[in-house]
């Protein structure tokens, strides 16, 4: 046998997945060094996409940072938009309304279900289900009516302002919501019958790159990946934000219900409940939400006093942090995108190490990366 | 445990290396320390029990045009606690030991740091362009930064 | 049987008497390999815009509905682009095998069409060793698809021509094993005299499917290794289009990639059409015998059941690719070498001893002898 071996010798290969490739979910690049099927050594090469976001910051004034923050994550621009708002109010400390923070909060949370079910679609579409993409895009569409009706745009919203939101929500826009969340509350049963517990899907997942919540913890993993490891930490309940402490919903974690904590699976299946959690929120919100004006004055030449923060916010992809220095001027004098999506893919390549090929598009599909905040 | 609290503990283990408290107009608040102490006083954050600072949040360079830093921001999911830690270098050859042994978290965050700022990480399991190209010249992200004409031939 | 017709044809019409035999036998042979060439495109053809209708129906959204009424005459315009389209064919390519590729793997798929039984006395070649050719000659796919992969130097090709080269040779054993059944049962490897072993007792209870647990057993097994012989999902790992881009034909454009893409309908249709003949009773249906109507009507009769059967099976295929994911490469091999190859060896040996025991009567026979 070992004389055949020696006879036959073997070579590995070298390919390269990405920067166009179905399923890296956008301009991702891994080195792929492979033996066969299996995959020795697997190297993300991020920055495809790197348009200097945290330079352009430092040249324009806090307001006009705002479109830009709709780039950093465009599945879930709501969120990064108030991470914005959120920062900046707080170095200045600024009030806002109440209403303008539940406004913000709804929004948010419809963008982490819309966020939540593209996260979904791709994966399923990754492993060879093409059919739950296209029902995900269905109730996904909903959603952007309403950001239609907010604010006209379907993608990259700006809606958030610094100190409030642009507009109060338009007329009819809770009855609206409350009906879309009637529709789509029993929508997350049927995915789970659809593809959940399918059998392959299952195997596909179960105890494929399971990481144990230490390990997660120390590589930085934040968000549904890092309660997929079962470590029950959420911003929104361990750091209370906006008017998230008023809102009652449970924390999703990772049970390692179809194999271990921490594995593929178990980081989906997060997602799934998070959109159950976020209709939950939905509808304490819009029970809860006060009148009132949406928008606390803030000057034109808005100035905030000298100083340095860091605001976290919980988004649909784990936190955003935003590290900003103000030295008195109308621009940031320094402003660092702490991205999850790019903190996450520093474990890639020690968790993809002796997994198959095929194992690499579930690795990245689970993780629900998006390139243009990796590459910023 | 409070900002005022951990620079205590902090300074009584390390001295000299535990250079200020920045507090006003912080948030969180920064401990200043030596760039040479950085690798010994983060394990000590790590690992002491009343820290356990077990995961690091954010790892950032920032030029403050006569020094550069590099700011830690760490949090402990066990206490609940958080605190920054800053180190200032010099404009000249900025260095200080990696991290990336304490919290793996590191390695990325320190690898732009190093590709926007310069700023070099001894001990770093990889360090290397990440955001731009490897044969870029120069570092982006310092205030003195000239915007280069060309980039092989190409007007930019 | 060429030769006959063509005799036929001479007696028929005097004004050919003057045509030596060859040429007319030759003739006679181009017409119906043309009329078979034709029906096969016109299926795959067809067949391409019922997938796409299956799948929008399937993902709540239209589907092809511009082109002609109903959108029905979508793959003409689509076969028109595609002809259309550069052909492209990459610098550090073989050229000779990239080329060659294509029609090897058409060539597999559809000469297996001439020994489908379509009706009475619709089949292009009754050969007698009918089953063992569909196997032989499919097995041509894997060497096309394997040249396709490598000529193209292109690693994800290579991966994928590796990959489908592993998976239809091991699907190979339980496709081949799970049709014996029948092929015992009839005691003929032809596919004609299987479909006439299936006659009688009301038009249905004949069929092999019903003869004994072990045929029943046999022809899902077959359903199942046969959706992985010709690369569909939830076994379409050789394409994968979100692992390997899409596999071995990545590198085709235009027609060569037509090709690909009508032997994957062509392979459909003849392990369906296989299904049919073997277990299913062939153009067999309740209470009309074909085979007593007159020839014309009977042919007529028998193709038309033999076609609802074959595409009943294809469109489940379909029904399977748009609700199933994929499996990887390491379980659909263990799902062939651990439990379909050992299954379909058992179901054999359950058929034979049953056959011996019985002295080859099925079930429904039995019961059928218990009322007189």
């Amino acid at each position: 046998m070992k004389a055949r071996a020696e006879a036959l010798p073997t070579q590995e290969m070298l390919i390269n997945m990405g920067p166009q490739h179905p399923s890296t979910h956008g301009v991702l690049r891994v080195i792929l060094r492979t033996d066969g099927e299996v995959v020795v050594n697997a190297r993300p090469d991020v920055g495809y996409l790197h348009r200097a976001l945290e330079k352009i910051g430092e040249r324009v004034t806090y307001a006009q940072f705002m479109p830009f923050t709709d780039r950093l994550d465009y599945l879930a621009s709501m969120n990064c938009n108030a991470a914005w708002a959120w920062t900046v109010e707080k170095l200045a400390g600024i009030e806002v309304p109440e209403r303008a923070e539940y406004i913000r909060v709804i929004v948010c949370e419809l963008n982490r279900i819309s966020s939540h079910l593209i996260a979904f679609g791709s994966f399923t579409a990754d492993m060879g289900a093409f059919t739950p993409f296209l029902y995900a895009i269905r109730e996904r569409e909903r959603i952007n009516d309403l950001f239609e009706d907010i604010c006209g745009n379907r993608l990259t919203y700006n809606y958030v302002r610094i100190g409030g939101v642009s507009a109060d929500l338009p007329d009819r826009f809770l009855e609206k919501t409350k009906e879309f969340l009637d529709y789509f509350e029993p929508k997350i049963p049927e995915y789970n019958k659809l593809i959940s517990y399918n059998k392959i899907f299952v195997h596909r997942l179960a105890n494929v790159a399971a990481i144990s919540g230490g390990e997660a913890v120390a590589y930085g993993l934040t968000g549904p990946n890092l309660r997929g490891s079962g470590v029950s930490f959420d911003l929104r309940r361990s750091e209370p934000y906006s008017v998230y402490p008023k809102l009652d919903f449970d924390v999703c974690v990772g049970t390692g219900e179809r194999g271990t904590v921490g594995d593929c699976f178990d980081r989906y299946m997060v997602r799934i409940n998070e959109m159950r959690e976020s209709v939950k929120i939905l509808r304490q919100a819009i029970a809860q939400i006060p009148g009132g004006p949406v928008m606390a004055k803030v000057p034109r030449a808005f100035k905030p006093p000298v100083g340095e923060v860091y605001f976290r916010a919980e988004n649909p992809r784990g936190e955003t942090g935003i590290y900003l220095i103000s030295d008195g001027t109308v621009n940031p004098y320094r402003l660092k995108l702490r991205a999850p999506s790019f903190v996450t893919m520093n474990i890639f390549e020690k968790v993809t190490k002796g997994l198959m090929i095929a194992d690499i598009v579930a690795v990245i599909g689970s993780f629900d990366i998006i390139l243009p905040e990796i590459d910023r | 445990m409070e900002p005022k609290a951990i620079f205590e503990a902090v300074k009584g283990k390390f001295g000299e290396a535990v250079v200020e408290l920045q507090e006003e107009g912080f948030r969180p608040a920064f401990v200043v320390v030596s760039p040479e102490s950085v690798r010994e006083i983060s394990l000590f954050l790590r690992d002491d029990p009343a820290m356990k600072f077990d995961s690091l949040m954010c790892l950032s360079g920032v030029d403050y045009k006569d020094r550069f830093a590099v700011a830690y921001h760490l949090h402990s999911l066990e206490i609940g606690h958080r605190i920054g830690v800053k180190a200032y270098l010099p404009r000249e050859a900025p260095s200080l030991p990696s991290v990336d042994g304490v919290w793996p978290a590191a390695n990325f965050q320190e690898r732009e740091a190093f590709d926007l700022y310069g700023i070099v990480f001894p001990g770093s399991k990889d360090l290397r362009r990440i955001l731009l190209p490897e044969d870029w010249v120069g570092y982006p992200l310092r205030k003195d930064y000239k915007y280069p004409e060309f980039y092989h031939g190409i007007k930019v | 049987m060429m030769e006959s017709l063509a005799v036929s044809l001479v007696n028929a019409v005097p004004a050919l008497s003057g045509v030596p035999l060859w040429t007319m036998t030759l003739l006679v042979m181009v017409v119906v390999a043309a009329v078979v060439l034709t029906f096969a495109l016109l299926y795959a053809g067809l067949a391409t815009y019922v997938e796409r209708k299956v799948a929008g129906d399937i993902q709540a959204r239209i589907g092809p509905n511009r082109v002609g009424p109903l959108g029905l005459l979508q793959f003409l315009a689509d076969g028109i682009k595609l002809l259309l389209k550069e052909d492209i064919i990459p610098a550090k390519a073989d050229r000779f095998l990239f080329a060659l590729a294509p029609y090897l793997v058409f060539i597999g798929s559809f000469a297996a069409f001439v020994v489908v039984p379509f009706g009475v006395g619709l089949i292009a070649s009754d050969l007698n060793i009918g089953v063992y050719y569909v196997m032989a000659i499919s097995s041509l796919v894997v060497v096309g698809v394997m040249l396709a992969g490598w000529s193209s130097n292109n690693k994800w090709a290579l991966l994928g021509g590796m990959r489908a080269a592993a998976q239809i040779v091991s699907y190979e054993v339980p496709v081949g094993m799970a049709l014996l059944p029948a092929v015992l049962i009839a005691g003929s490897l032809s596919l004609q005299d299987i479909v006439r072993s299936q006659g009688g007792l009301l038009g249905i209870f004949g069929w092999n499917l019903f003869h004994n647990p072990f045929t029943f057993v046999s022809f899902f097994l077959y359903y199942t290794a046969a959706l992985a012989e010709t690369n569909r999902t939830p076994f379409d790992i050789p394409e994968a289009e979100s692992e390997l881009v899409s596999g071995y034909h990545v590198e085709y454009s235009g027609i060569r990639f037509a090709f690909f893409f009508l032997a994957e309908y062509g392979d459909m249709f003849v392990v369906s059409a296989l299904a049919t003949a073997c277990f299913l009773g062939g153009w067999h249906v309740p209470f009309l015998d074909a085979e007593a109507l007159p020839v014309a009507w009977g042919n007529l009769f028998s193709l038309g059941v033999f076609l609802a059967k074959a595409l009943g099976l294809v469109l489940l295929m379909m029904w399977i690719r748009w609700t199933l994911p994929r499996l990887r490469v390491d379980q659909l091999m263990r799902m062939s070498w651990k439990y379909l190859v050992p299954i379909t060896f058992f179901n054999l040996l359950g058929v034979s001893l049953w056959l011996l025991v019985f002295h080859g009567k099925g079930i429904p026979r039995m019961i059928a002898s218990l009322f007189g």
